[in-house]
C-alpha cells in the first residue's frame, strides 16, 4: 500500500482509504484546487457524495441522542454516523460546550452532569469523548453484529454507487428507511440502563483536568467503534469510517443544513469549531465567503506544538556518546492521538533507547507501552549484581537505583495512579532474572533482551487484566489497556551497535550519505502486516491448515486487524473462555460493552497475535547519520526514499547536499551570485523548523505533487477540523536520532 | 647555544601558506600598531638581505566607512597612527575614487588611506626568514613533529620530537592551531586558549585591464570584507557574521587539508563585494579557498612565557593577522627569551592574561564564534563579549541580577557595571553603542552621587586575594624584597605597594593587609591571578616553608562606599567605627551581623571614605541581606563599577593593567611616598628606581580635565587618544571618565618630553607639566585640557554647604 510519493495525498494519505476499505478505495477525492478560498469548503464538501452513499447502504442503526430523535427523517444518517464514531465529534463537542455552559445542562444526559464542577481546560483542545459518545454509543455497539453483516452484503451496492449522482439519489430513502430502526434501537439502548453504569465511568476530557492525564479515553474501549477509524482499522468490512465522518457534513448539503438549522439543538450540534462555524455562516450569507487560511505562524505553533529536541550534553567541548542528540514531534489526527513515544538514557547500562508506538482502538495500550516498555527492556539489559543491589535497594528501604533518565515533552505524561501496580510488576520480572541466573556472569545479548522485555510486558498487560485490581479504577485502566493496542517500533543504541524492536507496522528507517552526498534509505524493520510474505507464512504456520483462509482476509488479522503483531488486544490472543470470563466478572462498563463482548470470527486457535517483536541489528558506519522512527501515519504519506532525503538535506542544510563548485567551469561572480542568493531564498525556508520531526511533518502534510511544501495545502490541511483530520492522515509520530560520525568513526578505527 | 626551528610537515605549511599576504598596520592597541609597522619595515628589507623575491608591493590601504560611527573609529586609529610615526590621512569618497577605479563609492561617508601598508607573499617570506635564519646559524627540521616537552623541575629541558630528542633550554610554541594540543600534551599542561574558524577567501582570474600591481588594498568593514588585487585578478575575503568554527574536539591533522569550499557560506561576503565592486560581475571565478584561522577569547594575539613551565614560551592565535604581527611578535617575544622582558608593554597579549578557565573547549568555541565577527565590527567604548558569560560569579549574582544589575565580566567573572533602576524600562542594547554620551549616564550619575552623599555597596568579589603565609619571619623577608612598599607594619594595617620588576616597573598593584606577624592578605587586579601566581612562585625560594594560597574563591569582597558606611557598619557590629577606632587603611576581623570572622578594612579603592568585607563566601548573602536592610535609612544602594571607575578616576587613583604597566615605576607617577627607598631595604627594582630618582623620570602621570568639552554632544574619550603639549604630541591616555562632581571629562595618561629635534626622550620636570598647553585629540579633534599632577583639592576635601542643603538630600537615594 505504499506508494512513492509524489502523488495525490488527499486520496492516499487517508488512513481509511488505504486501510478500511480494502481494495474499494473511493474515487479519488481530492479537493478542487481551492480558488474559493475555503480550505474547509473543499476539504469537507468533496467527500461528501460517499457519506450520503455511506448513509444509504448501511443498515439502519438506531438513532441516539434526544436531538436526533427530533429531526427523525434526516438524523439516521447523522445517528448512523455516531455508531461509527468520526462525526459524532460535533455531537460531542456541542454537548460538551454545554457542560462547561450552565444554561445548557438541561439539555445533557444525566451522567455529564457530575462532570459540570471541573472546569474546561482552556489550553488543551476540545476533545469528543463525552457525554455524547457515551449516550449514544451503547446502541450501535450492540447493533454493531448485524450491522456488519449488513455493510458487508452492501458493500457492492456501494461500489456501484460510488458516483456522485449515485449518492445523491441514494441519501434521501436512506434516512428514511434508518428512521424507525434508529428509534427503537435508541430506546432499547436507554431501557438497557445504559445510564446507571455511566457515571461511574471517568471520561477523558479536556474538561476533567483531573483524568485527562490519567485516563486517555476510557471510550475508545468502552465504545470503541465510535473511535473515528479503529472502526474500519478492526472491522474492515464493517464500515467506512470516512464516509461517517462526513454524514457530519451534512449541514453543506442547502437542505440539510436549512432542515437542521432550523432545529435548535442541531444549532448547537454543528458548532465544533469556530471555523465551521464561520464557514456555515459564510455560505449561508453567502455574499461574505470568509477565508480562514492559517498565517504561517499559526500554521507552525500547531507543527511545533509537541515537538521536543534532546542534545546529549557535551563535556569539555566533546561528546562521546555516538548520538549527537534527536529530534520529536508529533502531529495528532485522531482527539486525543493514540500515537506515543519515548525516550530515554539507559544510567546503569550504557545506550540510548528510543521508541514509537502506535495505538489502536484508543491509547489505552500505547499509553501503558510507553510509559513501561523501557524499564523492561532496561531490566533486561541489567547485569546480575545491579539487579540484586536494586532488589536489595527495595527490600531495606533505601533509595533506588535510577535505571532510566527519560527525555519527555511535557505532554508526554505518565500515569501515577498505576505507577505502583507497574512498578510490583516491573519488580516481579527482575525478581525472575535474579532467580533465573544460573551463576556464571555472562554477556548480555541485547537481541534476547529486547525479546524478552516486550514478550514480558505484553504478558504482564495481559496477566493483570485477568487479574485485576481492587482498586475499581486501576481495574478498568488495566482492562481499557489490555483490550486496546499497540505497535511499537524501539532502537537501542549503544556506540556503534544499533538494535531496532519492531512489533507492527511503524518503521525504522536508517538515514545513509552516500560518497557522493545522496541520501539513502536503510530499512531496519519489517512491516508485520498483510504486505509482509514471511508474516503470512507465519501466521499460516501458527494455525491448523483449516484456518489457512480465515487468519488473514482482506489482509487483516481474521479479517479485522491490520497489524500482525501488537501489544495488548487480548481480545486475539485470550481463548474465548477467558475472555468471556473476564468480561463478566469486569465492571458493568465493560459488561456492557458490545465490542469486548464481540469475538472475533473464525477464532478457533488463539492466540491469533503476539507482541514478539523482531530485532534488527546494524553496526553503524561513519555515513550513519540518522534514524527516523515513525508510526506509519508518516510512511503511509511519504516514500521512505523522500523521508531520508528531506531529513539529510535538513540536518545537513542544503549547501552539503549539493555543495557548488566551480571545478574547471567558467563561472563569473555575478553568476555565482545570482546562484547563491537563488538557493539562499530556498534555504530560509529549510531553516524555518528547528526540529527535524517538525520539518518532516511539515513535508508530509504540506508537501505538493512537486514535493515542495506549498503553505495553502499545509494551512488547508492543519485548519481541518480535529473530526476530520482523520480522513486525510493517520497520527504521526517521528523521531529523528541524529548519529555522532565522529564518534562512531572513532569506533571503527579503534579496530 | 643553536637555535632549532622545528615543523610538522613544510615550514609554512599551515594558515600562512593561505594567508592573503595582507600587511595592514591600522589596528586598534598601539603594540599591535607597532608588530605591524616593524614587520612591514622587516619584509621591506628582505629581499635585499636575503635575495629571495617576497612579492613585497608598498600598495597602501584604504579603510571604507560607511557610517558615521565607523568613520568616527577610523580618525581615532588615524590619529593613533600619526603619533608613532606611520603615515596615513582620512579622505574623502572622491579621492577614494581616484585611488581605486573599480570601487563604488556613493554609500560612503568618508575612508582612511594607509600609503605605506604593503603586500607580500607570505609563503616567500617564510622562506626568505628561514634562509635568513639558516645563514646565521639555525637548523630547521622539516616533517619533524613535536610529541611532547620534556620540563623538569619546571623548566624546559627538550623536546621530545618523532625523531629523537633535542636539548634546550627555551621552548616556543608557535604552532598556530595545533597551539592548544601541544601545550596540553605537557606534562604540565600549558593552556594556550585558541580555536579554529573556517576562513574564505576568492580568487578570481585576471581582470580583462589587469589591475596595477600597486592598486591599493580594500577594506570594507562595515561590508565585512578586504579585497585586494591577486596577479591581474581579486583577492577578495572576510570575516562574516556567522563563522564555523572547527576542530573543536581536537582533530590531530598533520596539515591543513584543503578545506571544502562553501559557496553558500561566502554568499554574503559576494554580495558585499559585487556591491563595493558591481563591474566584476562579469569576473570569472578561480577559487575560494578555505583555510583556518586561529581567534583567541579576546581578539588579541597570545605570546609570552608560559606562568607554570619556565623556559616555554608561546607565540600563537594571531586573529587572522599573522603576517602583519609576524615581524614585530617575533622581535618582542627575542626580546623576552634574551633580557627576560621585550621593549615595549605587552601585558596585552601576555599569555598569563589568560588562566585554565579560558580553556574550555566550549567555551573557546562559543566565544571564538563571537571574536572573528568582531573583528570587522565597529568598536565602541565599553563593549562587553556576550558568549562565554556567567562563568565565575559572587554569590550575590542573582541577588544582584534581580536588582537590575548590567553585567560586565573581566578574567572569566561577572561584575556589576551599574543598576538600572525599577522604573527605568530596559536598555536597548543597540543604544549603548555610541561614541558619544552614552545611555547610561543618568544612572551612574545617581549611584556616584549616592557615593559621595549617603552609601553604595558594590559587589567586587572578583578581586585576585593571596594569602601568604610562613612558620617563621620568612613571609615578611620575602615579601620585603619582592614588593616595593614597607611591609614591616604593625599587624592590621594596609599597605599600598607595587610588585616591581628589575627596571623598577610594576609587575602587580595591590594591597597588603598584614593579618598577624606571619601571614598576609594580598589584594590584587581581577587579571592579576595567574601572572601574579606565577611571579610570586618564581621569585619565592624553593625550599621555603612559605605557604602561598589563592584564597579568592572563599571571600566575597563588598565595597561600602559612601559617608554613611561607618553608620551602616557600626549598627551592624555594635563596634564603634569612626576614624579615631578605626583609621584609614586598616583591617580588622569582627562581626557583622550574624556572621562572626569578616575582614573589614578602611579602603575603598576609590579615595572616597568607606569599607572593604571580605566575607567568607558562605555568610555572603547574609551580610548583604543585613547591610542592605540597616542600610535602608542611611539610603544605601547598589552600584556598579562605572561608579567606581568615574570616582577612582577623578581622585587620579591609577589601575594597574589599564594605566601602570610593567614599564612604569612608582616615581613615574607620583608614588614615591609608596617606595622604601629610604629605609636602607632591598627590593625589586631599587636600583632602577634610585637611578630615576637621581636622573629624573622620562614620562609622568598626569591628570587632564577636559575644558572645552561639551558631554552632551561631544565624542567621548576613551583611552589611548593622544595627548598634545604647546601642539607638541606628548604621550597617550590611558583612562578616562566622567568626574560628576567636577562636571567634566578626566583623562589619566603620560607626558613624555620628546626633544624637539631628535625625538629623544627627556626628562619630564613638574615645571615642564605645569608650563604647557594641553590639547587631547579624540577623533582628530582636539580639546584643551587643564594638566594636574595631585588630585583636586575639592575632591577630597569636599563638605556640603549648610545652604545647600535640600529637602531632596532627605529622600532615599
Amino acid at each position: 500500500m505504499r506508494t512513492a510519493s509524489p502523488r495525490p495525498r488527499y486520496q492516499d494519505s487517508r488512513k481509511p482509504a488505504q486501510r478500511g476499505i480494502v481494495g474499494a478505495r473511493s474515487r479519488s477525492r481530492r479537493p478542487r484546487s481551492c480558488t474559493r478560498g475555503d480550505a474547509g469548503a473543499d476539504l469537507g464538501a468533496s467527500p461528501l457524495p460517499n457519506h450520503r452513499q455511506a448513509g444509504h447502504l448501511r443498515p439502519a442503526p438506531p438513532p441516539l441522542a434526544p436531538n436526533t430523535r427530533a429531526a427523525p427523517p434526516s438524523t439516521g444518517g447523522r445517528a448512523r454516523s455516531r455508531e461509527a464514531g468520526p462525526c459524532n465529534q460535533w455531537a460531542a463537542r456541542a454537548e460538551w460546550k454545554g457542560l462547561s455552559d450552565p444554561r445548557d445542562v438541561t439539555k445533557l444526559a444525566r451522567g455529564a452532569v457530575r462532570f459540570r464542577p471541573r472546569p474546561p481546560l482552556a489550553s488543551s483542545p476540545p476533545t469528543r469523548h463525552c457525554a455524547a459518545n457515551r449516550k449514544t454509543g451503547s446502541a450501535p455497539a450492540r447493533t454493531f453484529g448485524r450491522g456488519r453483516v449488513a455493510a458487508r452484503r452492501s458493500r457492492g451496492a456501494e461500489w456501484a454507487g460510488r458516483g456522485r449522482g449515485a449518492s445523491l439519489r441514494g441519501v434521501v430513502p436512506a434516512c428514511v428507511e434508518g428512521a424507525p430502526g434508529s428509534a427503537a434501537a435508541a430506546s432499547s439502548s436507554r431501557r438497557s440502563g445504559f445510564f446507571p453504569g455511566v457515571p461511574g465511568i471517568p471520561v477523558r476530557s479536556s474538561s476533567l483536568p483531573l483524568f485527562s492525564d490519567a485516563m486517555p479515553g476510557p471510550t475508545q474501549l468502552f465504545f470503541p467503534l465510535i473511535r473515528n477509524c479503529e472502526l474500519s482499522r478492526i472491522y474492515g468490512t464493517a464500515c467506512y469510517c470516512h464516509h461517517k465522518h462526513l454524514c457530519c457534513s451534512s449541514p453543506y448539503l442547502p437542505q440539510s443544513r436549512l432542515r437542521y438549522t432550523s432545529h435548535p439543538a442541531y444549532a448547537t450540534f454543528c458548532r465544533p469549531k469556530d471555523n465551521w462555524w464561520q464557514y456555515t455562516q459564510g455560505r449561508r450569507y453567502a455574499s461574505t465567503p470568509q477565508k480562514f487560511y492559517l498565517t504561517p505562524p499559526q500554521v507552525n505553533s500547531i507543527l511545533k506544538a509537541n515537538e521536543y529536541s534532546f542534545k546529549v550534553p557535551e563535556f569539555d567541548g566533546k561528546n562521546v556518546s555516538s548520538v549527537l542528540g534527536f529530534d520529536s514531534n508529533q502531529l495528532p489526527a485522531n482527539a486525543p492521538i493514540e500515537d506515543r513515544r519515548s525516550a530515554a538514557t539507559c544510567l546503569q547500562t550504557r545506550g540510548m533507547l528510543l521508541g514509537v508506538f502506535d495505538g489502536h482502538a484508543g491509547c489505552a495500550c500505547s499509553q501503558a507501552v510507553s510509559e513501561r516498555l523501557f524499564y523492561y527492556i532496561a531490566v533486561s539489559l541489567l547485569p546480575h549484581e545491579t539487579l540484586l543491589e536494586i532488589e536489595n535497594a527495595v527490600e531495606s528501604g533505601r533509595a533506588l537505583l535510577p535505571i532510566l533518565q527519560w527525555h519527555k515533552h511535557p505532554n508526554d505524561y505518565f500515569s501515577k495512579e498505576a505507577s505502583k501496580l507497574y512498578f510490583n510488576s516491573l519488580r516481579t520480572y527482575w525478581q525472575e532474572l535474579i532467580d533465573l541466573n544460573t551463576g556464571e556472569s555472562t554477556d548480555i545479548d541485547v537481541k534476547e533482551a529486547l525479546i524478552n522485555a516486550f514478550k514480558r510486558l505484553d504478558n504482564d498487560i495481559s496477566l493483570e487484566a485477568q487479574v485485576g485490581d481492587p482498586n475499581s479504577f486501576l481495574n478498568y485502566l488495566v482492562l481499557r489497556v489490555a483490550f486496546s493496542g499497540a505497535t511499537a517500533c524501539v532502537a537501542h543504541v549503544d556506540g556503534v551497535d544499533l538494535h531496532v524492536a519492531n512489533t507492527g507496522d511503524s518503521r525504522a528507517m536508517l538515514g545513509v550519505q552516500e560518497e557522493d552526498g545522496s541520501w539513502s534509505a536503510v530499512t531496519l524493520s519489517n512491516d508485520h502486516n498483510a504486505q509482509n510474505e514471511r508474516e503470512l507464512e507465519r501466521l499460516k504456520l501458527e494455525h491448523p491448515k483449516n484456518e489457512a483462509k480465515s487468519v488473514v482476509k482482506q489482509d487483516r488479522l481474521l479479517g479485522l486487524l491490520m497489524p500482525f503483531r501488537a501489544f495488548g488486544d487480548v481480545k486475539f490472543k485470550w481463548s474465548i473462555d477467558l475472555q468471556k470470563r473476564v468480561i463478566e466478572s469486569g465492571p458493568d462498563q465493560l459488561n456492557d460493552n458490545e465490542y469486548t463482548k464481540f469475538i472475533p470470527p473464525n477464532y478457533y486457535t488463539p492466540p491469533y497475535l503476539t507482541a514478539e517483536p523482531e530485532v534488527t541489528y546494524h553496526r553503524l558506519r561513519p555515513q550513519d547519520k540518522f534514524l527516523v522512527l515513525a508510526t506509519d501515519g508518516l510512511w503511509e504519506t511519504m516514500h521512505r526514499q523522500d523521508v531520508v532525503r528531506i531529513v539529510g538535506e535538513y540536518l545537513t542544510g542544503m549547501h552539503h547536499q549539493q555543495p557548488i563548485a566551480v571545478g574547471g567551469y567558467k563561472v563569473t561572480l555575478g553568476q555565482m551570485h545570482g546562484l547563491l542568493t537563488e538557493r539562499r531564498a530556498k534555504m530560509s525556508s529549510v531553516f524555518e523548523d528547528q526540529n527535524a520531526a517538525t520539518h518532516l511533518i511539515r513535508h508530509a502534510v504540506g508537501n505538493n505533487e512537486f514535493g515542495a511544501v506549498d503553505h495553502e495545502r499545509l494551512s488547508k490541511m492543519l485548519s481541518l477540523p480535529e473530526e476530520l483530520a482523520r480522513m486525510y492522515r493517520d497520527d504521526i509520530t517521528i523521531i529523528v536520532v541524529q548519529f555522532n560520525s565522529h564518534v562512531v568513526g572513532a569506533y571503527q578505527n579503534q579496530e | 647555544m643553536a637555535e632549532v626551528v622545528l615543523s610538522q610537515k613544510w615550514l609554512a605549511a599551515g594558515s600562512t601558506r593561505f594567508c592573503a599576504g595582507i600587511l595592514s598596520t591600522a589596528r586598534h592597541l598601539t603594540i599591535e600598531q607597532k608588530m605591524a609597522d616593524y614587520s612591514n619595515k622587516l619584509y621591506h628589507q628582505l629581499e635585499q638581505e636575503t635575495g629571495i623575491q617576497t612579492g613585497y608591493v608598498r600598495t597602501g590601504s584604504i579603510f571604507l566607512a560607511q557610517t558615521q560611527d565607523r568613520l568616527i573609529s577610523l580618525k581615532r586609529i588615524n590619529s593613533r597612527l600619526n603619533v608613532i610615526g606611520i603615515p596615513s590621512e582620512i579622505i574623502s569618497p572622491k579621492k577614494v575614487a581616484e585611488l581605486h577605479p573599480l570601487l563604488n563609492v556613493h554609500d560612503l561617508v568618508g575612508a582612511m588611506h594607509v600609503p605605506e601598508d604593503a603586500m607580500v607573499s607570505s609563503a616567500d617570506v617564510a622562506l626568505a626568514l628561514a634562509t635568513a635564519a639558516s645563514q646565521n646559524g639555525v637548523q630547521i627540521y622539516d616533517r619533524t613533529s613535536v610529541l611532547h616537552v620534556i620540563v623538569k623541575k619546571g623548566q624546559v629541558t627538550g623536546v621530545e620530537t618523532d625523531k629523537g630528542q633535542i636539548q634546550c633550554q627555551y621552548f616556543v610554541n608557535c604552532a598556530g592551531q595545533w597551539a592548544y594540543e601541544l601545550g596540553l600534551s605537557n606534562e604540565e599542561p600549558v593552556s594556550i586558549p585558541l580555536h579554529a574558524c573556517e576562513h574564505f577567501y576568492l580568487l578570481t582570474r585576471p581582470l580583462e585591464t589587469p589591475l596595477q600591481s600597486n592598486t591599493p588594498t580594500i577594506v570594507d568593514t562595515d561590508g565585512r570584507i578586504y579585497i585586494r588585487n591577486w596577479q591581474g585578478g581579486i583577492l577578495s575575503g572576510g570575516f562574516e557574521k556567522n563563522p564555523k568554527p572547527i576542530f573543536t574536539e581536537g582533530k590531530n591533522q598533520l596539515e591543513i587539508q584543503n578545506l571544502q569550499e562553501d559557496w553558500d557560506h561566502f554568499e554574503p561576503l559576494l554580495s558585499s563585494l559585487l556591491r563595493r565592486m558591481p563591474q566584476l560581475e562579469t569576473l570569472e571565478i578561480m577559487k575560494l579557498v578555505n583555510c583556518p584561522e586561529t581567534f583567541t577569547p579576546d581578539m588579541r594575539c597570545i605570546m609570552g612565557e608560559s606562568p607554570s613551565v619556565q623556559g616555554y614560551f608561546v607565540l600563537a592565535g594571531m586573529n587572522s593577522a599573522g603576517l602583519s604581527f609576524g615581524g614585530g611578535a617575533g622581535k618582542y617575544l627575542a626580546e623576552w627569551m634574551m633580557h627576560g622582558y621585550p621593549s615595549e608593554n605587552v601585558w596585552e597579549l601576555d599569555l598569563k592574561r589568560f588562566g585554565a578557565l579560558q580553556s574550555s573547549r566550549t567555551f573557546l568555541r562559543h566565544r571564538v564564534m563571537e571574536v572573528m565577527p568582531l573583528l570587522y565590527d565597529l568598536k565602541v567604548p565599553r563593549w562587553d563579549f556576550q558568549t562565554g558569560r556567567q562563568l565565575r560569579t559572587s554569590p550575590l549574582y542573582d541577588r544582584l541580577d534581580a536588582q537590575g544589575a548590567r553585567w560586565m565580566e573581566k578574567h572569566g567573572f561577572e561584575r556589576p557595571k551599574y543598576f538600572v533602576p525599577p522604573d527605568k524600562d530596559l536598555l536597548a542594547l543597540e543604544q549603548s553603542k555610541t561614541f558619544y554620551k552614552p545611555d547610561w549616564f543618568d544612572i551612574v550619575e545617581s549611584e556616584v552621587k549616592c557615593c559621595k552623599e549617603a552609601v553604595c555597596v558594590i559587589d567586587m568579589s572578583s578581586f585576585t586575594k593571596f594569602e601568604i603565609t610562613s612558620t617563621g619571619d620568612q613571609a615578611l623577608e620575602i615579601l620585603q624584597y619582592l614588593f616595593s612598599n614597607d611591609l614591616d607594619v604593625p599587624v592590621g594595617h594596609i599597605v599600598h605597594t607595587g610588585m616591581l620588576n628589575e627596571g623598577g616597573g610594576y609587575e602587580n598593584d595591590c594591597s597588603i593587609a598584614r593579618l598577624s606577624k606571619r601571614s598576609f592578605f594580598m589584594i590584587s587586579p581581577t587579571d592579576q591571578q595567574v601572572h601574579c601566581w606565577a611571579w610570586l612562585k618564581k621569585h619565592m625560594p624553593q625550599d621555603s616553608n612559605l605557604l602561598l594560597e589563592d584564597v579568592t574563591w572563599k571571600y566575597t569582597a563588598l565595597n561600602l562606599i559612601g559617608p554613611r558606611a561607618v553608620d551602616v557598619l557600626s549598627e551592624l557590629s555594635y563596634a564603634p567605627m569612626t576614624p579615631d577606632h578605626f583609621p584609614s587603611l586598616f583591617c580588622k576581623e569582627m562581626s557583622v551581623g550574624y556572621a562572626n570572622g569578616i575582614r573589614v578594612m578602611s579602603m575603598t579603592h576609590t579615595g572616597e571614605p568607606g569599607f572593604m568585607l571580605y566575607i567568607p563566601i558562605e555568610y555572603a548573602l547574609h551580610v548583604y541581606n543585613e547591610v542592605m536592610s540597616v542600610g535602608q535609612k542611611y539610603g544605601i544602594r547598589n552600584a556598579g563599577y562605572y561608579a567606581l571607575r568615574s570616582l577612582r578616576i577623578e581622585k587620579f587613583f591609577a589601575f594597574w593593567g589599564q594605566d601602570l604597566n610593567t614599564l612604569t615605576t612608582p616615581l613615574e607617577c607620583g608614588r614615591e611616598s609608596w617606595v622604601k627607598l629610604e629605609k636602607g631595604m632591598d627590593f625589586i627594582g631599587r636600583d632602577a628606581l634610585l637611578q630615576q630618582k637621581q636622573n629624573g623620570v622620562y614620562k609622568r602621570f598626569t591628570m587632564f580635565i577636559l575644558d572645552d568639552h561639551d558631554t552632551d554632544l561631544d565624542l567621548w574619550p576613551w583611552w589611548g587618544e593622544p595627548i598634545y603639549r604647546n601642539g607638541q604630541y606628548v604621550g597617550k591616555t590611558t583612562s578616562s571618565a566622567y568626574s560628576y562632581t567636577l562636571e567634566r571629562h578626566v583623562c589619566l595618561g603620560f607626558v613624555h618630553n620628546f626633544s624637539e629635534d631628535t625625538g629623544e626622550e627627556q626628562v619630564v620636570t613638574t615645571d615642564f607639566i605645569n608650563r604647557g598647553e594641553y590639547e587631547i585629540d579624540i577623533a582628530g579633534h582636539r580639546f584643551q585640557a587643564k594638566a594636574k599632577l595631585y588630585p583636586v583639592a575639592s575632591l577630597v576635601t569636599h563638605k556640603r554647604r549648610k545652604d545647600d542643603v535640600e529637602l531632596s538630600d532627605l529622600h532615599g537615594k
